[in-house]
Parts: structure tokens; sequence; C-alpha cells
């Protein structure tokens, strides 16, 4: 089943059967795709990807945790969390 | 940041045209979307992982009209942030 997954690879793999470039420059391509989302993300700026969904940016309260460990009690501080809201077309792609 | 930034911003980096970009990301997403289609997951080290989940049929209500309705079993996809992007997303703010 693991191998079924879609990577990075694959990905690059379909960017250079599309371009016809060698697949080397292809994993870069894709890298440059993942790190421009991971800039934007990181600038607190949300992404509206047009048929595919929203990544957005989720504040999350500081709350009591504790080590499942040790039993220990810690603060977690806040925090900001990536949300991914799928499209409507997205959604009813899958349930075609 | 909408898709037509991030083509920008892709053709910028890559120092390809516009429409070069346009058809990278199209690619990349259309790929994606296939997988979970699939049922297939999407893993992107660094970045995230994309799963399909489940959901059993079930009753619900229209909260509008507190009338009774059946909700069909669906399929939603679902995204779960990389350890890297948890941390950068987090970085310098204490």
């Amino acid at each position: 089943m693991k191998q079924n997954n879609l990577t990075r690879k694959e990905l690059a793999e379909a960017v250079a059967d599309q371009l016809g470039y060698p697949r080397s420059s292809c994993s870069e391509i894709v890298d440059s795709f993942f790190d421009t989302m991971k800039t934007a993300l990181m600038e607190g700026e949300p992404i509206k990807i047009v048929h595919f969904g929203t990544f957005s940016l989720r504040d999350k309260n500081p709350r009591n945790g504790r080590n499942p460990r040790t039993g220990e009690s810690i603060l977690i501080k806040k925090r900001q969390m990536v949300s991914f809201k799928p499209s409507k077309t997205l959604r009813e792609q899958l349930n075609d | 940041m909408t898709k037509s930034e991030l083509i920008e911003e892709l053709a910028k980096e890559l120092k390809v045209t516009v429409s070069t970009a346009s058809g990278i990301i199209s690619t990349i997403l259309d790929a994606m979307a296939e997988t979970l289609v699939k049922g297939k997951n999407v893993e992107i080290r660094g970045f995230g992982s994309f799963t399909v989940k489940k959901y059993k049929s079930y009753t619900g209500r229209n909260p509008k009209t507190g009338e009774e309705t059946t909700v069909k079993p669906k399929k939603l996809p679902f995204f779960k942030p990389g350890k890297e992007l948890k941390e950068a997303v987090n970085a310098g703010k204490k």
C-alpha cells in the first residue's frame, strides 16, 4: 500500500513527462513549488488555490499538556497551525 | 496568496514564463487531486500529507429549519502539516 502513495518523486516524474525536462531539474521544480507555499505561510499569508483548496493559519490557544511518558505537566505555548479547507470542486471530485 | 500569485512567484523563482509555471502548478495539483480521488495518500516530506477520510452516512438536521435529513456517506481530504512546516510557521514567535 505504501508504494501507492504520491510523493515528491512521483510529482517530479509527472512534471518531467509534461515538460520534457530532465528528472533532476523537475525535482527542484517540485521543491520550489512547496517552498514557495511554505514561505507564504511563514509570512502569515493564506494560500487560495481555485479548484483545490485554501491553506490558512489558525491560532491555537496555550494550554496545559502532559508528557505522556512521565506524566509531567507542561505549558504548551500559543502557536499556529496550518489548516486546509478543500474546495467544492475537490470535494465533488472525491465523491463522484 | 492566490493561485495566480503563486504562478508568478514560481515563474520568477525558476526563471520560466508564466505559462510554463502555470502548467507546472496544474500538473502538480492535478496529480495530487487524482491520487486522492483514487483513495491514495499524498505525502510531501517537509510540507505535509493529505489523506482521505471516509465518513459514514448519518442523520443530520438542517440547522435553519430543524428538519431531519440523511447525510450520505462522503469522503473528505484531510491535510496534516509536516513537522518542518509546523516549525516554520511558529519560528520566531514566542
